[in-house]
């Protein structure tokens, strides 16, 4: 038994290394962006090697997984989907009992890491939207709606109360834009979104006060310009000192002198901002548009229900965790932590996000055949 | 229907009533996502294009900060070089609190540091919270300030300034002043030249981080311009003498307070000036507002006996007077004038005008003041400073009270003869007699060595010349001061015991003790003023009080400055035997002097 085991894993192993079922487009963006990463890095961190060092061994790390992952064919993948969202959703379960962290209770400490289970629910949250929708006729009823809300509701609830409202939020999109892909009824979504507004002030009396302030400090700053409004003071000076041109590599004052807060992780993005100027801003954000796109490519080029709804879930996750990081820095969205992809320093992060692009490219290797 | 069928087929019903399809759905999302990204590319360009000019400069504000280079202020030298004010640098820390509070258990050791209570610390810092500076000690030693820096709590900085520090203490006191704690003159001397020795300080523009350190110069703003020094005119040894000499006579008469201001009669330059009592400029905390009073400049005498020499010079100066003629009749000892009782201590029966200074007669001087003139005696007192600022530019001078002479009642012509109804600074009684010891010519006197003093004369030598002489009998055998006398020099002086002002009249019991003086009589080079307020023991006579206290210091004060004895002639013709009162040896003799009658009532 143990040994038909073995020789399966070593049978896999080699199949990994001799026939990689890698989206070459997409690997190269990836790589790309790694590097733009790991160079804002090392500015951003003031020329510290061992800094970008870890970062790249996380790469590494990563990048096996995803090699692991793109293996996996999307119906072995389904089929296990019940189990992992039940183990991730568990996990949080456990750190909620007896999690240990920085003011809020996210982190797991497994001796040799530390690791936020909320992390894994952003990969395992739309493949369990995408499993229950697979089976179901599209577009689904208001009772599957129900169901996958309550699937949603779930984790994120459970993630909302570490509290991490930030990611709360992303995971419950992640499973929203799955429902979403599915195909749900302009009309159904528009009654939602307005129950959701009604909702708000509802949901305004149960923040705590730090994440009302801000909100509050996003819409003025300037009334607490040393507590609050300090990170989006300092940031939106950071990109808007860099002016179309940048002050160059290891050239920003702002990170540099440390008025910048949080500049290798989730401000780094003002950092790149700051040092390479409007151009640099919009090649990166060219960068992962192409990234995006690919993502949302492989989704329509999809087998199945199961693997176009994740395949697009993953894609505008990344989207948004993109979009949600460059809001804030440039003060159009309130400080949420939530790390820009691939360039934020960062431990659980890359690793995720590549072990999701793993799946994307056992997606695209099990795509449709075109005739 | 199972979920976990690994192979079920897509639904075959995809479609359900007018669902749109997964294409045109993912075209929407590529839409959308679109112009998110417009958004944020519109947002970077507002920000990095359109509003750069902005964050630039609040980038700049943030990083580059012009600051202070500080500059030492002056020294203060006394005229032989000898340093009386010196800046030594200190250290000042200061507290970004916000920083400071987020390591708040770093608190304890910042406060053993700096020597406070770490409560009272956290909270001073607490209550501040919303600023960005906070002072939390300031001129503190470098190397305890460097202890404090080498904790390394961020948020915590020093900052280098200069320590005002003065040798003497309390001895320069009053003529120094002293500065606040911005280096900055608040009286005395250090206020007067406070330009001149502050100077500028220069400001350069530098990089700073978030915790305040300086990380880079930039360039240099303005150039610093360290304060330039000054050396005085006084004489640090003999300032030294006259303060040891005056705290000694303060203590065995149980006086209230005294000055004495020396003055070097060629060029009027003060060389010594001090004040009892005094207060400590290195620690000023607690000293009483009172006791830093320059009393010298800015305290009111009545003058009392020692007019009479002024007197005099306008009597010589009327032709009517010379020193030995007419006879002034004082038989009796008291002239009853206008229902007030002029008197002297004895009878004197007929004095020459050499007499009534030498005996320091009350009836002598009232009678020559009625015989004269009022402008002449009015235009006489005024012309030696009395009424007038001495223009000596220390602050608060005082320019004294002498009421002008067409509205002198002859009752008031008369004790102005002997010294009341008028009042006068010691200083400015140092400088009359320094005008008659330069033969006639008065300067400004001056805290600056070597500075201009305006000499003009005002009275004619002969007149000068002729007074000093009749004041040589003062400290002569039969004189009111022999206790003034100085081994080997002659002494001109004068000596006075006023009645001090008290509500509604003079008072019976407190006196004011002067004696004023010149050496060497023959060449005079320096004038001392000596007052003693209010003495209350053993004696309250100038000739007693105050006469002895201007020997020692002299003496000394000649001999450092090297000035030749004029007396050394009689000494070596006679000796001991010629001078049975013993103008020989160094002590002088111990004879009871005469003194001048107070007069009975207020005029």
């Amino acid at each position: 038994m143990i040994h038909a085991l073995h020789m399966r894993m070593r049978r896999f192993l080699r199949r990994i290394l001799t026939r990689p079922r890698i989206d070459m487009p997409l690997a190269m963006g990836l790589f790309a962006l790694a590097m733009v990463g790991l160079v804002t890095l090392y500015s951003a961190g003031g020329g510290d090697l061992g800094l970008v060092g870890g970062q790249a061994a996380r790469f590494v790390l990563g990048a096996v997984l995803l090699l692991l992952v793109s293996r996996i064919p999307p119906t072995v993948l389904r089929s296990w989907t019940p189990w992992l969202y039940a183990g991730s959703t568990a996990l949080l379960v456990v750190v909620a009992i007896l999690g240990e962290g920085r003011g809020a209770d996210r982190w797991l400490d497994l001796g040799f890491m530390r690791f936020q289970p909320s992390e894994l629910l952003k990969l395992t949250m739309p493949m369990m939207a995408a499993w229950y929708l697979h089976p179901r006729q599209l577009p689904p009823s208001w009772k599957d709606m129900a169901v996958v809300g309550l699937l949603i509701a779930i984790p994120a609830g459970l993630i909302a109360k570490q509290p991490d409202l930030g990611t709360a939020l992303l995971v419950a999109a992640a499973g929203a834009f799955a429902l979403f892909l599915s195909g749900v009824a302009w009309w159904r979504i528009g009654l939602l979104l307005g129950v959701a507004a009604a909702m708000v002030p509802v949901g305004w009396h149960f923040m705590h006060q730090y994440q009302r302030d801000r909100v509050l400090t996003l819409l003025n700053p300037e009334a607490d310009p040393l507590g609050n409004g300090w990170h989006i003071i300092q940031s939106q000076i950071a990109v808007g000192s860099g002016g179309i041109f940048g002050k160059g590599w290891m050239h920003g004052t702002q990170s540099r002198l440390e008025f910048l807060p949080e500049h290798t992780t989730d401000f780094i993005f003002a950092v790149f901002s700051e040092e390479f100027g409007l151009v640099g801003v919009c090649l990166l954000l060219a960068l992962y548009a192409f990234i995006i796109g690919r993502c949302l490519w492989i989704a329509m080029e999809a087998r199945d229900t199961y693997s176009r709804l994740l395949a697009g879930a993953i894609g505008m996750s990344f989207f948004v965790y993109v979009f949600v990081n460059g809001g804030m820095i440039a003060g159009m969205l309130p400080v949420v932590g939530v790390p820009l992809p691939f360039v934020s320093y960062g431990g659980t992060s890359a690793v995720s996000l590549l072990s999701g692009f793993g799946v994307l490219m056992s997606i695209h290797a099990n795509r449709k055949m075109h005739d | 229907m199972n979920p976990r069928r690994p192979m079920q087929p897509s639904p075959g019903g995809r479609r359900r009533g007018a669902g749109p399809s997964p294409r045109r759905r993912m075209l929407l999302v590529v839409g959308v996502l679109s112009l998110a990204s417009l958004g944020l590319v519109a947002r970077a360009f507002d920000l990095q294009v359109m509003q750069k000019q902005f964050y630039q400069d609040q980038g700049d504000a943030r990083f580059l900060r012009e600051v202070k280079i500080p500059v030492s202020r002056g020294t203060i030298f006394d005229r032989n070089g000898e340093p009386l004010a010196v800046s030594t640098p200190v250290m000042s820390i200061w507290a970004n609190p916000p920083q400071v509070l987020e390591n708040a258990d770093r608190i304890p050791d910042l406060a053993a540091a700096l020597g406070v209570d770490a409560g009272e610390l956290k909270e001073h810092l607490a209550q501040r919270a919303d600023r960005e500076f906070v002072y939390l000690r300031r001129q503190m030693p470098p190397e305890a300030a460097q202890a404090v820096l080498d904790l390394d709590i961020p948020g915590i900085n020093a900052q280098r300034e200069f320590r005002r520090y003065y040798p003497s203490g309390e001895v320069t006191a009053h003529v120094l002043g002293f500065t606040n704690i911005d280096d900055h003159g608040q009286e005395g001397l250090e206020l007067a030249f406070d330009d001149w020795l502050s100077g500028k300080p220069g400001a350069k523009r530098v990089i700073r981080d978030r915790m305040g350190h300086v990380v880079e110069d930039v360039e240099q703003v303005r150039e610093p311009k360290p304060g330039k020094n000054l050396t005085l005119s006084i004489d640090r040894r003999i300032q030294f003498l006259a303060y040891n000499e005056l705290k000694n006579a303060l203590t065995e008469f149980d006086a209230a307070s005294g000055s004495m201001v020396i003055l070097d009669v060629p060029t009027g330059e003060v060389l010594a000036m001090v004040n009892l009592p005094t207060y400590n400029p290195n620690a000023l905390a607690g000293s009483k507002f009172s006791d830093r009073r320059n009393r010298a400049v800015t305290d009111l005498i009545e003058p009392g006996s020692t007019i009479k020499p002024v007197l005099m010079a306008a009597a010589l100066s009327s032709g009517k007077y010379t020193p030995t003629s007419p006879l002034i009749d004082t038989t009796g000892g008291h002239w009853y004038f206008q229902g007030h009782d002029i008197h002297d201590t004895h009878n004197y029966g007929l004095l020459t005008p050499t007499g009534v200074i030498t005996k320091s007669s009350n009836v002598g001087a009232a009678r020559i003041a009625m015989t004269l003139d009022t402008a002449l005696m009015y235009n006489t007192y005024r012309a030696f400073g009395f009424g007038n600022s001495t223009n000596s530019g220390f602050p608060g001078e005082s320019s004294g009270l002498l009421r002008i002479g067409r509205d002198w009642r002859p009752l008031e012509q008369a004790i102005m003869g002997y010294g009341y109804g008028l009042n006068v600074t010691p200083l400015q009684l140092a400088n009359a007699y320094a005008t008659l010891g330069d033969h006639g010519v008065m300067h400004t006197p001056s805290f600056i060595k070597g500075a201009d003093n305006d000499p003009r004369a005002i009275v004619s030598p002969q007149v000068a010349d002729e007074i000093v002489q009749m004041m040589e009998t003062v400290t002569a055998p039969g004189g009111t001061a022999t206790t003034a006398r100085i081994a080997n020099y002659i002494v001109a002086g004068k000596t006075g015991t006023a009645h001090k002002a008290a509500a509604g009249g003079y008072s019976r019991t407190n006196y004011t003790a002067a004696f004023a003086g010149l050496v060497p009589a023959s060449h005079p080079r320096l004038v001392g003023v000596v007052i003693i307020d209010d003495p209350q023991k053993r004696s309250y006579y100038g000739g007693m009080v105050s006469a002895p206290v201007f020997a020692r210091v002299m003496e000394g004060a000649l001999r450092l400055l090297d000035v030749p004895p004029d007396n050394i002639g009689r000494w070596y013709a006679g000796g001991p035997l010629m001078s049975p009162n013993g103008l020989a040896g160094s002590k002088p003799p111990t004879d009871t002097p005469i003194d001048d009658a107070p007069v009975e009532d207020e005029p």
